[in-house]
Order: structure tokens, then C-alpha cells, then sequence
């Protein structure tokens, strides 16, 4: 009876969620908006308390480690920023149609960088070999054919024995380090590196060696938009996605469709791997591309799955890498700031989704709470 | 003698989001008395009594036990109020046996499984259960399982309890046995509380009924004093009809033979075996069994969604007279033959629909393969949609609202509806009605003998027997996925059908009891 007794003075918890579904779009994006907002405001502060630098500052630190001197007419480090960006972008495109359909393509890293490897392998052998335009379809051509071969393997092996395509994936990642390792040491001699190679490059527009990737990618999102939204192929990822009983029970042949998006996965990583290889580096190593691959997963999730948000995501994201590593940089903290401020942004960015979904009520209000 | 209060309810209320699913709720009920709760799906009964088992907390309102107020914040408050629910679903660990999973979670440091087994043992000669409390849940039947849940919350010492849908699961048979029983708790002076829909039941079983309706209480009534048309018109709050019309079939031709169709499952397991039947065009044939007999397999064998193993499906065209092959086939090789076999399943939004696109894309499923374009073509399908919407009268802000907000009478109807739009010669639905309100399911049983009418050959699965037994022209029970009769379903009784239904699990289990 000391339970009951206990219990008698507060009569109810002191608060509970509510499910709420009457929030409008354009509420749930200022909700969003000011997450993101909150999210930077904090990463001033942390940093103003780790480098005792002005709270201001530390904000224009960040613009100018992103885009430099802009007002001067210097676009240098705006450009790198509108590379990386559409770097992270594609991968992130690439890894959407996989998602969408629950299949965890954890493998873009290295997807793209056997693409990389095609590509390279291509301006090596056939650099001096064939016409310049030849040369350039065959790089597209092998870029895709071996990203796909990448990620299609792991399908395969989903689609017959149901294998666990997430931990597949990234095991396909060490697979392809390698041999980018292996074929560094054979073609780079004993120096492991291979210096940039002249033939197979990609076309600059203007004296811009970045901007024809930029439009590429900008190209592969509007693409990949209406794949997944307005095509017979996007609608069967999404009925395999949300229900494979669902698929089975319409006729929709479940194993296909597995195969047929992780082709097309792996082909679009196949193509950034091309833009990394042919369009900007000219050389391949085994961090050619970064670890953009896993950061693509967070910013596809981010962006729920729609191109256009992903836009605006991988920016975010590549702003907060770019900013904080200069003010790491100025103010002595060593590279580890870089994530934790990139952590703070998506923890914000995940958690509003909660305030979105569902409104606090404290105990003897009856007023909602809202984010 | 005066009765006495176990629980009284004062002015509950409880909203989620904008769903009011309890309002101004007041209701009392006395120990030795079993009490229903009536009202439709979605009325409101499964809300309140979590609230007095400590599952949700109410907004408003008072709880009284024993005439104080009672804080009731979790399960484990409920347990020291001796109020025990028995849910619809089971919550039993499989590998468990009886004893175990009924001493789980009880913390008061003397574990002894031996002596508790005595005291399970002296519960269940008490009130007459049947019940090993050595056998494992994963041997257990499911009447089997809910003896155990019941006599989990009495060896806690419940004396208020409540069952959720009891008997929802259970054959004829089982839910007399089920009925002893809480009459022979009501003698020893507990309070009973069953939430239910079935009104044969009600009467059958209860001294008193609540009703509610749309989340409000409605009023409560004497059973001795009151009829299955009242009760009726208080929980649906207007006169309705209560009967199924059934017309003659007309001219009726074979359309779907079945022979020796025979199913196993991974480990070898015979789910369904020797199963022949004929369907014909322009009749309902109703599928009865306890839950999991085969049904499901066999409707899924039908529709290219099973593996069978042995024996014939064939399909007579009505149009070409050409007799097809079924067995073997995909649903889309099913459907490019050009047999038109529509399939309402039993998941609704698990296989018929998908929850998360909305009306127009799931309309779509059956249709986007047309055409050679590569891209989707969403005219005709919202055409479609809004014409469902429209004529079946489906509750909707607009076609382009995800089928998961819409109610389950919705869902269904735009499923049935999506169905039977495509014209099909043999329609097979399984528990169409399962979670409707009564206009919802009036709706669906005057749509499905629209398709009688039309000459479409008609497969019922359904657990109501009641229902079976007024709409089905014939009724095929299924047992342990054996046929173990095929009656006419004019003359059939329940308790003919409850027979059926449990025969050949007595034979098949006879060799291995002991």
C-alpha cells in the first residue's frame, strides 16, 4: 500500500507525448529551419568556449574557410566548396534508389571508386590509343559497367540468398581498396602514387575545371527525381521498399528489382568516380574518395530520400566540414572539431523530425509545446 | 444484497492528436457480475481498459477502486489495485513453458518454480481451467495460451479482471468451455469485464452491458431486459436491418477445380493436404476454420503466392471455355493468361495495399504495368480512386491522402473496391469484414453478393459464423489444412460447422498425446 501512497501526490506523469498529424508542411520546415539555426547558434557558442575566441568570429571563420574572398572576386574556394558538395551529392543520389527500396547500399565508397579505377585504368591504357571523344564514351562506359558490377554483386547474393546486403556492402569497400592499392604498386613503381595522367580528361568549361562536374550532378538529381517519382521502375522500388509481401502479391518480381536498382546504384557511384578520377583528380589512390561513401548514407537520409532536399543537405554539410576544419585550424584545435560540430547540426536535424511527429503536454497544461 | 463497487470510472477522457478516443466516460462495475463493454471497432472499449490496466494514462477523469481514488500510471499500479487484463494479443515467450511465463516478471525474490506450479495447480482445479503448466507456449493451442494469460493475472491475485475480445480466436466449443469458466469466477465474487463485439455473446454471457459509441458512453442495460435489436440500435445509434439477403445462385458453372492441392512449409510441415474442392460462377463459397487451419495457404496456393507441391488448380474460362493451368504460375503469368482472379487478402495493408502511398498509387498496383512507357501514367488510376471514393462513400480528405490515415472500414473498402474493379471471374476476399464497423461490413457483404449476381465465382474466408451461415451458399471447413467438409450453407448449423472444424486436429493429435 506505501506504493499507492507514494504515487497519491502526483496524480500524472509529468508530462506525455502526443501524436500529432495536424502539422502543416510549411510548419513542419520553419520547425526544420529553426533546428538548423538553433544547431549553428550552438556550435558558436561550443566554439567560442573552446577557443575563447569573439562569438562573431568564429561564424566568419567558418564563411571564409568555405568560400574565401568572395567580395574580392576570388571564386577559388567557392568552386572546391560547389565540388565537394557535388561530389557528396552524387553519392548520396546513388545510394537513394537502394534506400528507398531498404536495401542499406553501404557500399558507394566503394562503388565509386572501382568506377574511379575504371576510369583511371582507361586514360592509362588507352589514353594515347584512341580519338579523344572514343576515349571519353568508353571512360563513361567502363565507369558505369564496373560501379554497377560492384554494386550488383551484392544483390545478387540478396536476391538468391538473402544475404545481409549491409554488411556485403562494406566488405565490397575493403575489396576495392585493395586493389586500388595493388594497382598502385604495380603501375606507380616503387613510389605507390601515380602521377596525373594528361589523356581521358574531362572537358573544362571555360578555364573551370570544376564546373562541368557541378552540372553533372545537377543533371543526375533532376534525373533522378523523376526516376524514382514518375517512372514504372521508381514506383515498383517503392512497393518493394515498403512492402516486398505487397510486391509479391501485385506480380512485381522482387529479385529483379533488387538487381535492377543496385545497377543502377552502382552505375551512378561508377559515374562520380569517373568525375573524381577523369573530371578533377586525374590520378587515383585509395582515398580518392574520402569517405564521402558514408557520408552520402547520412545526407540521403537526411534529405528523406528527395533529391532536391539532398541539395541542400550535402551543402550544409560540406559548409560545416569546410568551416570548422578553418576554424580548428586558426584557433589550434586539432580536426576531431570538424565532426563534433557536423554531429551537432544532425542531431538537431534528426531530433525536430521527433517535434514534428508528435507535441509534448506537461501535466495540467493543456497547451501544446511546440519545438 | 446490495452489490458491491470494484471500479468505478468517472468522467474519462482521452484524446490522441485530434482523435477523441474517450469522452466524458462514466461507468461502474461490481464484483460478482461480469460485465460488457459493446460498441463497434473503434468505439472507444480497447482505450478505456487500458486505462484501468495502467497501459495509457487518461487525460481527464477519475478512477476509483473500492470506492478511492486510484492512481493507475503502469501495468505494475494495476497489479496492486488486483486489476488484470488479458489482452487480445498475446505477450508469452515461446519457449517458455505455462508455469514460467506465468511467475515472469514477478519481482518478490523467492523464485520457486515447484511451489508455484502447486499454487497454478490449485488456481486451475478452482475455477476448472485446463492447463499443464509444464507444456511449452510454442505446443500450446491458442485457447490453450489465453488459459495461461487468464491464469497469469489470477495467480497475481487479480479480482478485477478484463479480456479483451476473448473469444475472437477460439471455435464454438472452446468459447462454452471459455464461458464456464468466468462464470465460475463470477461466483467467487470477481469482477468480470469482457470487451467484445458479438452480441450472441453478450446475451449469452454477461449480466450487465455498457455500450459505447464513437468514444462515448452510452448508456448501460440489464441483459435480461434488453434484445439484440437494442443493443444493436445503442451501438450503432440507428435502426438497421440485421439480415444478409441471399439470393439463389443463378445457372451455376464451374470456374476454379481444385485437386489434391497439397502445401509444406520449409521444415516439411504439411500445410495443407489432399484439398479439393469447385467453385463455381455466381455462388459464395465460405471458408470456415480456426485461425491459421490453412486458409490463408490455400488462397495464396489460388493466387500464385504459395509453392505447392503437389496437385491441380484449373481455371475454366467463361468467355473461350479453355481450361488453364494455374498451378505454378506467378500472379503475373496468372494474369497475362487473361484470367481475371481478383484477391482481397487478409493483410490489408501488408499485402493488398501499401500504407504509406496514398489512394490514387495504390489503385495503381494493379495497373501501372500498362502501356510501354517507361513512365507512370496517373490519370486513369486517379479516375479510378475518385469514382471508389465516391461510390463506395470511403472517408477521405482526398484521394491523395495515404491509405494508413484512413479507418480500417476505409482501408477495406478501397481495397474491395480496387478489386472488384477490375471485373473479375473469381473473387477471393479472407476476413473482409475483420475490424469493420456493421455499416462497413453490410457494405462489403452487399458488394460481395453484387458479384453473386453478376456470375462471379465468390471465396469467403470469414471466422463470424453467424455471417457464414447467412450469406455463403455453400461453406467448405477447413481443419489442419485438410477439407474436413463441404455443407450446405442454408442448412448448416454452428455447432455442425464447430464439429468440423476442430475434427481432424482430434485425429491427427489423437496418436500423439500421450
Amino acid at each position: 500500500m506505501s506504493d499507492i501512497k507514494k504515487t497519491k501526490h502526483s496524480h500524472e506523469p509529468l508530462f506525455h507525448l502526443v501524436k500529432r498529424d495536424d502539422m502543416k508542411w510549411w510548419q513542419a520546415w520553419l520547425v526544420r529551419i529553426a533546428a538548423i539555426v538553433i544547431a549553428l547558434l550552438l556550435v558558436g557558442v561550443i566554439s567560442m568556449l573552446l577557443t575563447k575566441e569573439n562569438f562573431f568570429s568564429i561564424y566568419e571563420t567558418m564563411y571564409r574557410g568555405t568560400f574565401g574572398k568572395l567580395e574580392s572576386g576570388s571564386t577559388v574556394m567557392l568552386w572546391k566548396f560547389l565540388q565537394k558538395t557535388a561530389i557528396l551529392l552524387g553519392l548520396s543520389l546513388a545510394v537513394t534508389p537502394a534506400f528507398k527500396m531498404k536495401f542499406w547500399n553501404c557500399g558507394a565508397e566503394g562503388q565509386a571508386l572501382v568506377g574511379g579505377l575504371a576510369s583511371m585504368i582507361c586514360m592509362i591504357e588507352l589514353g594515347d590509343k584512341l580519338p579523344y571523344p572514343v576515349l571519353l564514351l568508353v571512360i563513361l562506359v567502363t565507369s558505369v559497367l564496373a560501379g554497377a558490377l560492384w554494386g550488383v554483386i551484392p544483390a545478387i547474393f540478396k536476391a538468391q540468398y538473402n544475404t545481409n546486403e549491409t554488411l556485403f556492402t562494406l566488405m565490397m569497400n575493403y575489396v576495392a581498396t585493395q586493389i586500388i592499392k595493388y594497382y598502385l604498386y604495380v603501375e606507380g613503381g616503387g613510389s605507390n602514387k601515380i602521377n596525373p595522367v594528361a589523356y581521358g580528361n574531362l572537358p573544362t568549361i571555360g578555364d573551370n575545371k570544376y564546373a562541368l562536374n557541378v552540372i553533372i550532378v545537377l543533371v543526375i538529381t533532376v534525373l533522378v527525381y523523376i526516376y524514382l517519382n514518375y517512372s514504372k521502375h521508381g514506383y515498383e522500388i517503392s512497393v518493394v521498399g515498403e512492402s516486398q509481401n505487397t510486391a509479391r502479391y501485385i506480380g512485381i518480381n522482387v529479385k529483379k528489382v533488387v538487381i535492377r536498382t543496385m545497377v543502377v546504384s552502382g552505375a551512378l557511384c561508377g559515374i562520380v568516380g569517373m568525375l573524381l578520377v577523369s573530371g578533377t583528380n586525374h590520378s587515383i589512390d585509395s582515398n580518392t574518395v574520402g569517405g564521402q561513401g558514408f557520408t552520402a548514407i547520412m545526407v540521403s537520409w537526411l534529405g528523406q530520400f528527395n533529391p532536391f532536399i539532398m541539395v541542400i543537405m550535402s551543402a550544409l554539410v560540406i559548409f560545416l566540414n569546410l568551416g570548422s576544419a578553418k576554424v580548428a585550424d586558426t584557433c589550434g584545435l586539432n580536426s576531431s572539431f570538424a565532426d563534433i560540430t557536423v554531429g551537432i547540426v544532425i542531431l538537431f536535424v534528426v531530433g525536430c523530425e521527433f517535434f514534428i511527429r508528435y507535441s509534448i503536454k506537461f501535466r495540467h497544461s493543456k497547451k501544446e509545446v511546440k519545438a | 444484497m446490495a452489490k458491491q463497487v470494484a471500479i468505478e470510472l468517472k468522467n474519462i477522457t482521452k484524446t490522441f492528436g485530434k482523435v477523441v478516443a474517450n469522452k466524458d466516460v462514466s461507468l461502474t462495475a461490481y464484483r460478482g457480475e461480469i460485465l460488457s463493454i459493446l460498441g463497434e471497432n473503434g468505439s472507444g472499449k480497447t482505450t478505456l481498459m487500458n486505462m484501468i490496466s495502467g497501459i495509457y494514462f487518461p487525460d481527464e477523469g477519475q478512477i476509483l477502486v473500492d470506492g478511492k481514488e486510484a492512481v493507475i500510471a503502469s501495468p505494475k499500479d494495476a497489479f496492486t489495485y488486483k486489476i488484470g487484463m488479458i489482452h487480445q494479443h498475446f505477450k508469452l515467450v515461446d519457449v517458455f513453458t505455462a508455469a514460467e511465463n506465468i511467475v515472469l516478471g514477478i519481482e518478490d525474490g523467492k523464485y520457486n518454480l515447484k511451489k508455484s506450479t502447486e499454487k497454478i495447480r490449485e488456481i486451475c482445479d478452482k475455477f476448472g481451467f485446463d492447463l499443464d503448466p509444464e507444456k511449452k507456449i510454442y505446443t500450446m493451442s491458442v485457447s490453450e495460451k489465453q488459459t495461461v494469460e487468464i491464469v497469469k493475472v489470477l495467480y497475481r491475485g487479480a479480482d478485477i479482471l478484463i479480456l479483451d475480445e476473448p473469444t475472437a480466436v477460439l471455435t464454438p466449443q472452446e468459447i462454452q468451455k471459455l464461458f464456464d469458466v468466468l462464470r465460475r469466477m463470477r461466483e467467487a465474487g470477481k469482477a468480470i469485464i469482457i470487451i467484445t463485439h458479438k452480441l450472441n455473446e453478450v446475451m449469452a454471457l454477461s449480466d450487465r452491458v455498457a455500450v459505447l459509441r464513437k468514444g462515448e458512453y452510452i448508456g448501460s442495460v440489464n441483459t435480461c431486459e434488453t434484445s439484440e435489436q437494442e443493443l444493436t440500435e445503442m451501438m450503432v445509434g440507428k435502426k438497421i436491418s440485421l439480415n444478409i439477403e441471399r439470393t439463389e445462385p443463378k445457372d451455376p458453372v464451374d470456374r476454379l477445380i481444385v485437386k489434391d492441392l497439397e502445401c509444406v512449409d520449409r521444415t516439411g510441415v504439411k500445410l495443407l493436404s489432399k484439398v479439393s474442392f469447385t467453385l463455381r460462377g455466381g455462388e459464395i463459397l465460405g471458408v470456415a476454420g480456426i485461425a491459421g487451419s490453412g486458409q490463408r495457404e490455400l488462397l495464396e496456393s489460388i493466387a500464385g503466392l504459395q509453392k505447392v507441391s503437389s496437385g491441380e488448380i484449373t481455371y475454366i474460362n467463361p468467355k473461350t471455355d479453355n481450361v488453364e493451368n494455374l498451378r505454378d504460375k506467378t500472379p503475373k503469368q496468372i494474369r497475362d493468361l487473361g484470367v481475371r482472379l481478383s484477391f482481397v487478402p487478409e493483410d490489408r495493408l501488408g499485402m493488398g495495399l501499401v500504407a504509406n502511398m496514398d489512394i490514387t498509387d495504390n489503385m495503381m498496383l494493379r495497373s501501372y504495368r500498362k502501356g510501354k512507357s517507361f513512365f507512370l501514367e496517373r490519370k486513369a488510376p486517379k479516375t479510378l480512386a475518385e469514382k471508389i471514393v465516391h461510390d463506395l462513400e470511403v472517408v477521405t480528405p482526398s484521394v491523395s491522402t495515404p491509405v494508413r490515415q484512413l479507418s480500417g472500414g476505409n482501408i477495406q473498402k478501397v481495397l474491395v473496391g480496387r478489386e472488384i474493379a477490375a471485373s473479375p471471374k473469381v473473387l477471393m476476399v479472407a476476413y473482409p469484414v475483420r475490424g469493420l464497423d456493421i455499416n462497413s461490413s453490410y457494405t462489403i457483404y452487399n458488394l460481395l453478393n453484387q458479384q453473386k449476381a453478376k456470375g462471379v465465382a465468390v471465396i469467403f474466408v470469414g471466422e463470424d459464423l453467424d455471417v457464414l451461415t447467412e450469406l455463403c451458399d455453400r461453406i467448405m471447413v477447413i481443419g489442419s489444412g485438410r477439407i474436413t467438409g463441404i455443407v450446405d450453407g442454408r442448412t448448416a448449423t454452428k455447432e455442425e460447422l464447430g464439429i468440423l472444424m476442430t475434427k481432424t486436429v482430434d485425429e491427427s493429435e489423437g496418436s500423439s498425446n500421450e
